[in-house]
């Protein structure tokens, strides 16, 4: 079964969490085997951009230890064969400077998002 | 030729996001695909005809079956009459046979 | 492979329509013998929390009585109580890291503890799945 996880909302609860909770969730589902790939839409794209800092937030006398890396995190992903999508239009309409985004990421535009679809036999909208 | 239930939860005004689904919908019907748009919760807000959105006429011209979930409507007292014509007065019982049916699904 | 639906959702108690829906699929579903697996991610582990308490409405004037305020627990207990009644099964899993970091571990029974290795069994055992995601 080959799955897609589609992740359109970025920083949703991800410093709390210190992670993004869907690509927390595809890595644990590919290291139980699962044939999990990603495609990153609207603002999610930016999960892309290198050098994002969530370093040094307190509330009152509790500090986050562990900011979130998002970037690494989908570096991590690629690393481990999975295959991570996103959409250009949507990173360009947000200004990602292409010298500033990581590797191993394939860029799609937003008409082959349906072609994409067809490769896979379940479409996570997350 | 695959078949797709696409379940829209937002209002069209809501964000860009919503557009893209909407096209996603279309594109997906304009390359031969059996697609459901099924419009839940706020997602029937954009099925009035009055109101400034086209995007559910151009996903019923585009041969894109649209389905309301009546209870969603009636809790937003949008009438029979409002409705966008072409689009399907439907119920979560459908959208579950449609689920159940094995049509590739997506929630947003 | 017989019919089953897995279903994960994402939304804590009262934030959202999207629990709803979801829990009026999953009575649909049951209801026509459809065997469901929820699981419940994120925020939505609390929703079968035992400490839920229906409450008045001092904005109304009603009491506890008079409000009658669901819980969505009761939801829960109601579904699984439909799924007996229907001959169908429902599998309610909570993700066990979101229960710890929430402190949500008190819930009502008919729900257990899991994770992504129970997710990926139940959609690899379903005819097919829905994930029902949070803003």
């Amino acid at each position: 079964m080959r799955i897609l996880n589609v992740v359109e909302t970025a920083y949703r609860g991800t410093l709390e969490e210190q992670d993004d909770t869907v690509l927390w969730l595809t890595a644990a589902l590919k290291g139980q085997g699962a044939d999990v790939s990603v495609l990153l839409r609207g603002n999610a794209v930016n999960y892309l951009v290198k050098g994002q800092d969530s370093t040094g937030l307190a509330i009152g006398p509790v500090t986050l230890g562990h900011p979130p890396r998002l970037d690494e995190d989908v570096q991590k992903l690629t690393e481990k064969g999975v295959l991570v999508f996103a959409v250009r239009e949507d990173a360009r309409d947000r200004g990602l400077d292409p010298g500033r985004i990581i590797s191993g990421v394939e860029f799609i535009s937003r008409t082959d998002i349906a072609d994409l679809l067809e490769k896979f036999d379940q479409v996570w909208h997350w | 030729m695959s078949r797709y239930l696409l379940i829209e939860s937002r209002d069209p005004w809501e964000s860009g996001d919503s557009r893209h689904f909407y096209d996603l919908a279309t594109d997906l019907a304009a390359k031969g695909h059996d697609v459901v748009l099924f419009l839940v919760q706020n997602g029937v807000l954009g099925v009035r005809k009055g109101s400034s959105s086209t995007l559910v006429q151009k996903a019923v011209d585009a041969k894109v079956k649209v389905l309301l979930d009546d209870f969603s409507l009636r809790e937003r007292g949008i009438d029979d009459g409002e409705r966008t014509g072409g689009t399907t007065l439907s119920n979560i019982d459908t959208l579950v046979d449609l689920l159940a049916d094995g049509r590739k699904a997506m929630w947003h | 492979m017989s019919k089953a639906l897995t279903i994960a959702i994402m939304d804590a108690p009262y934030e959202s329509a999207n629990t709803t829906t979801a829990f009026r699929i999953i009575a649909a579903a049951l209801a026509k013998g459809i065997d469901v697996n929820v699981f419940a991610y994120e925020g939505a582990v609390a929703l079968a929390m035992k400490d839920q308490q229906p409450h008045a409405n001092p904005v109304r004037g009603t009491t506890v009585e008079q409000e009658d305020h669901p819980t969505t627990r009761a939801f829960i207990a109601g579904l699984l109580a439909l799924a007996q009644e229907k001959g169908a099964r429902l599998q309610w899993v909570n993700c066990g890291l979101c229960v710890d970091e929430r402190g949500a571990g008190n819930w009502i029974e008919g729900v257990r503890r899991g994770g992504p290795p129970d997710f990926l069994a139940m959609v690899e055992g379903s005819s097919n799945t829905l994930v029902i995601p949070t803003r």
